[in-house]
């Protein structure tokens, strides 16, 4: 089984309730892709928040990624809203 | 190269002097300061609060900054920016390149902050008359960024 950590930052961690999180994926979960699938099934601001055509970015251990990237145990996944620094 | 995430604030001449009082090879150093305006949008900005992923954020911008080295002559080069709480006229962040020729260094402190506008984990917050909202990201920011990708 995977266990990752998942991190919500700006937005989405106030849309979500919490910052971060420890997620045991269940084994079709295997890319970012299907993570986000999978957190979209959890309904409410989940559904509303990461709904296609929704902006928001991805990260695994701290770099930026893409939606076909594979996960691995122990990975740290970030979702966030396009970055406003500057 | 210096890359710092922090509350508090920073002085731009100390920051600039230490880019060139030791390396007489500096002849030009090009910097931006980015600063809380009191309006956005048309309505009225009482504070910015800053929000970024620690230890993303440092990595981000050092990719950047590596970048910027791989494409223009850079000596040396100081990143700054501020999170937490700030009010309107308050520096947000400052980016300094210093190089041989001015040309190197406008160029890349230009394509700094374009990336780092784009690409580090940064989002704020403002509050105004109407309550707190977060500010929304800009198509202009990803075109600013996307204009480098032609040039090398």
């Amino acid at each position: 089984m995977m266990r990752i950590t998942l991190l919500y930052f700006a937005r989405l961690r106030e849309q979500f309730g919490t910052g971060s999180e420890v997620a045991d994926l269940p084994a079709e979960v295997q890319t970012v892709g299907e993570l986000v699938a999978w957190l979209r099934a959890r309904g409410g601001n989940w559904a509303n928040e990461l709904a296609e055509g929704r902006a928001y970015r991805l990260a695994v251990n701290q770099d930026m990624t893409a939606l076909t990237t594979a996960l691995k145990d122990g990975d740290e996944v970030a979702i966030f809203p396009p970055v406003t620094g500057g | 190269m210096k890359i710092q995430v922090q509350t508090q604030p920073f002085d731009l001449s100390t920051e600039v002097a230490a880019l060139y009082a030791a390396n007489p090879k500096v002849g030009a150093v090009a910097t931006f300061l980015g600063l809380v305006r009191d309006t956005n949008e048309g309505d009225g900005v009482a504070t910015l609060t800053l929000e970024h992923y620690p230890g993303m954020t440092e990595k981000s911008l050092a990719k950047i900054v590596d970048e910027a080295k791989s494409r223009w002559e850079m000596l040396d080069c100081t990143v700054i920016h501020r999170v937490g709480e700030l009010k309107p006229t308050e520096p947000i962040v400052l980016v300094a390149v210093a190089s041989g020729h001015r040309q190197d260094a406008f160029a890349a402190c230009a394509f700094i902050m374009d990336y780092l506008k784009t690409q580090a984990p940064f989002w704020k917050k403002e509050l105004t008359p109407q309550g707190e909202r977060w500010v929304e990201a800009r198509e202009s920011d990803d075109a600013a960024a996307a204009r480098w990708q032609n040039k090398n």
